[in-house]
């Protein structure tokens, strides 16, 4: 066997478990937790393959120089990359140890020998703590409202700093009119670079009223350009683009008899606390915590935006809310470091407000995707073409050529964040992930087109380019079942040969009780995918009743992970991707006037409510001798697609635009 | 950089009752109760999710009534006794917290301290306890990882 990815430049049991306390076991993982459940996961692993008790287990805070390099925590790739490897180096360790004590080892010759990729893993079915639901080691802390967020910070001598954004994308400051403001202590100062502008003070009331008033009086050359939302069609229509082919076999006709095509809005990650990040400079060394996804390639990249040496950064991760991919963390993370930087040895922490979070942290980009098929006289799909137009959907720290964080767009020695680009299609691409179906159609042309121009700053968004792929190819396959007259789960499986993914299909129509007599204005739409074509396998049945509007009234979720490492989790997991993909479909989109986003709040921002909840029953296919697979982004698709599928079997309306919204079914009745 | 600074204005001393105690706090008059709890007290158990009364991330009891700490100043507060999530001696509130974690209730859980605040007002109105009660009572509080039907589930549970 090969090492884990992960373990390539953490080769050592030493870079994975630290055996330092006697009795305990410290797992170094260069994944974060954001409320996914992983830390939890991964003490499963170790504890079963080491064979010690899931207590004697803790997790090593992440920190850079101390956990290993693992790049980002995205894509559903935390069990498999930082799971495979501690799952190794756990291997390992048991292996090397044979009957000594992990600790007089430690004591002795120490950890710091090779992982054996081939060391013989348990047997999954001597598995006693893998596969059996486990509680979350971090609840507890939260409902007791312990100090555990990154806002609930207070290190000695702490300043707190908000920042004043520039009124719309392409302003820059002319004069901050200073002297109309009266600071009113003498810690509350106003931090000045090109036009970045932050005001520190003792408490975050002070600092907000601060920004406040400087807001009313602060002088911007504001140029007109930017996004509208009426411009937004014809944007993604007529941008400039790289194009690539993703996938091209059999015949390729350029006029296929039916045609659709399907799109999304830009989506914010509307987290529910706003980020946060504490910086400190302490001589020639500047301390972050940070709530960033991926804390080495934001050292990489503060390191790049300053032009100092990475190794004057110690970068300490903390946890924040639950960020779904990459939202404002790291840009917060420099703006502290920027401010910090004017109060030598004091820690700063600087809180985004609502407004900050819904109107400038990167949003997942808006897309469109033109699709065509022929059908033959049997009711068999012959030819499939996809097309898929959007922006990247990484401009995350490091990846890009110059820094992305948003200040160093408005600091005086900066420039603009460049056109985001896409993870590689090993990791499973950006704008073309899930454009390729997992059908078997004899002739297939996959096109994506990512845009060269970025008007709006996009990124990573939970399951990226996936969430309107499988919509388009879901919604279109409904379509050309009920033109041909055929039931669209036979027509599904009629093109499906992948055994697993007949199973989730099946079981999910099970569980639904699909086909059944349903009143008028109520109507059960199917969605599926495979994430990535080599993740998850997830099945929906959404069940929706349509009067003013549509309110999901169920979902149905059939969901193969492979080896299942925490039953609960994967189901907390797979049903909160769904609810969040019911949020986004039915509801959600960034509005713009004039390049400045309006919906800057929750009022114009609306997302999932209490009462908009569905009832949700999800089965898990556990296959416990296959690879463990993440669980995350599964349900994301499907769950899009099975909804706008059973709106049109309520209403025979076919709503190609998302959001689902009273405004785009009315504009869709033809 | 830019530095000026004037002479403290608006500056006062409050007592508040916070979990049962008596505490002083000398801060601007209109500074929101969140801000007292967060920055001059250390309880942030309370949390920010957007000022302006439209999350309900910042929810406490006053004299058992829960309010928005983000939109009520602290000159609001008067003689009224202040209960955040940290308050232990509430018992509808130390059952609901039971409850939330054995239904595993909450990803991120950053929606769940003013949740459970809300929760615990509602439970102590002797509201029927049905998904609809319970979910029209929390409808002003907004949770992005999708927990929805745990949380639901375990404050009918935490009522019964
Ligand atoms: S922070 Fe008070 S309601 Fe959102
Ligand atoms: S658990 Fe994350 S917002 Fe509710």
């Amino acid at each position: 066997m090969v090492l884990p990815d992960s373990m390539v430049a953490a080769p050592l049991v030493s870079d994975w478990l630290d055996f330092s306390q006697p009795g305990m076991v410290g797992i170094k993982t260069g994944k974060v937790e954001f409320g996914q459940g992983i830390l939890t996961a991964l003490t499963q692993i170790v504890a079963e393959e080491l064979g010690v008790g899931f207590e004697k287990c803790f997790l090593v805070t992440a920190s850079t120089g101390i956990s290993p390099n693992e790049s980002f925590t995205a894509g559903s790739l935390s069990v498999q990359d930082s799971g495979s490897a501690l799952r190794v180096a756990s291997a390992t360790a048991r292996a090397h140890a044979g009957t000594n004590s992990y600790w007089d080892i430690e004591k002795g010759v120490g950890w710091a020998i090779p992982a054996n990729p081939d060391a013989i893993l348990k047997n999954p079915s001597d598995y006693s703590l893998v596969g059996l639901s486990r509680n979350r080691i971090d609840l507890d802390a939260k409902l007791k409202g312990i100090t555990h967020f990154i806002q609930d910070l207070r290190p000695d001598d702490l300043l707190y700093a908000r920042i004043l954004r520039p009124p719309n994308r392409g302003s820059t400051l002319v004069d901050l009119s200073l002297e109309k403001i009266t600071l009113s202590t003498e810690i509350e100062k106003v931090v000045v670079d090109g036009s970045f502008v932050a005001v520190v003070a003792k408490d975050e009331y002070s600092a907000q009223s601060l920004v406040t008033k400087l807001a009313q009086v602060a002088i911007w050359n504001q140029t007109p350009a930017g996004m509208n939302n009426a411009s937004l069609m014809n944007f993604l229509d007529s941008a400039l683009a790289e194009s690539k082919v993703l996938q091209e076999f059999g015949e390729n006709k350029t006029e296929l008899p039916h045609q659709a095509s399907y799109s999304r809005p830009y989506l914010s990650h509307a987290s529910i606390g706003t980020v946060t990040a504490v910086a400190q400079w302490i001589g020639e060394m500047i301390h972050i915590w940070t709530q960033s996804q991926g804390i080495y390639p934001l050292r990489a990249d503060i390191a790049r935006a300053l032009s100092i040496d990475p190794q004057r950064i110690f970068i300490t991760h903390v946890e924040g809310a639950g960020c779904y991919g990459h939202n404002g963390a790291d840009d917060a993370a420099f703006d502290a470091v920027l401010i910090a930087k004017h109060f030598p040895g004091r820690p700063v922490l600087v809180t985004w407000s609502r407004e900050d979070e819904l109107g400038w942290a990167p949003y997942g980009p808006a897309m469109k995707v033109h699709l065509a098929a022929q059908v033959d006289d049997s009711g068999e799909i012959t030819h499939w073409s996809h097309r898929v137009r959007g922006n990247g959907h990484s401009s995350r720290p490091s990846t890009l050529a110059s820094p992305s964080m948003l200040a160093y767009s408005h600091i005086e020695n900066g420039s603009a964040i460049l056109p985001a680009g896409d993870p590689p299609q090993p990791r499973g691409g950006g704008t073309g992930r899930n454009a390729i179906p997992l059908y078997d159609f004899k002739n297939s042309l996959i096109v994506e087109e990512r845009l060269s121009e970025m008007p709006i700053r996009t990124s990573a968004l939970r399951a990226l380019g996936a969430h309107l792929n499988v919509f388009a190819i879901e919604s279109f396959l409904d379509e050309l079942a009920s033109r041909t007259n055929q039931d669209p789960l036979e027509f599904r499986l009629r093109h499906l040969s992948d055994p697993r993914g007949r199973d989730v299909l099946t079981k999910v129509a099970e569980l639904s009780s699909w086909g059944k007599e349903l009143p008028e204005g109520t109507g059960q739409g199917i969605g599926f995918a495979r994430y990535k074509n080599k993740g998850a396998w997830c099945a929906v049945v959404a069940q929706v009743d349509v009067e003013e509007d549509v309110k999901v009234s169920h979902l149905w979720i059939a969901v193969d992970v492979g080896l299942v490492i925490n039953p609960d989790g994967v189901r907390n997991q797979i049903e909160g991707g769904a609810l969040q993909s019911l949020s986004w479909t039915l509801k959600e989109q960034v509005q713009f006037n004039d390049g400045a986003v309006t919906s800057n709040n929750w009022e114009d921002y609306p997302i999932l409510r209490f009462s908009e909840v569905p009832l949700v029953q999800t089965e898990i296919i556990s296959r416990p001798t296959t690879p463990a697979l993440g669980a995350g982004e599964a349900s994301i698709g499907p769950t899009a697609a099975a909804i706008a599928n059973a709106v049109n079997r309520a209403i025979n309306v076919r709503v190609r635009n998302m959001p689902l919204t009273v405004t785009n079914i009315m504009a869709s009745v033809e | 950089m830019t530095h000026l600074s004037t002479t403290l204005d608006y500056m006062a001393d409050f007592q508040i009752r916070v979990n049962n105690k008596v505490v002083d706090v000398d801060c601007d008059k209109n500074t929101p109760l969140l801000w007292v709890l967060r920055n001059h007290l250390n309880l942030t158990g309370t949390r920010f999710g957007c000022g302006t009364g439209l999350c309900g991330a910042c929810t406490v009891l006053i004299d058992g009534t829960p309010i928005h700490s983000c939109d009520t100043p602290i000159w609001a507060i008067g003689n009224k006794s202040v209960q955040t999530v940290e308050y232990e001696e509430n018992s509808t509130l130390q059952r609901i917290k039971s409850c939330m974690a054995s239904e595993q209730a909450g990803q991120c859980g950053f929606c769940l301290s003013g949740i459970m605040m809300r929760a615990t007002a509602h439970i102590d109105s002797l509201a029927t306890l049905d998904r609809s009660s319970i979910a029209d009572a929390l409808d002003g509080h907004l949770c992005r990882c999708g927990a929805h039907n745990r949380i639901i589930e375990a404050i009918r549970q935490a009522g019964s």
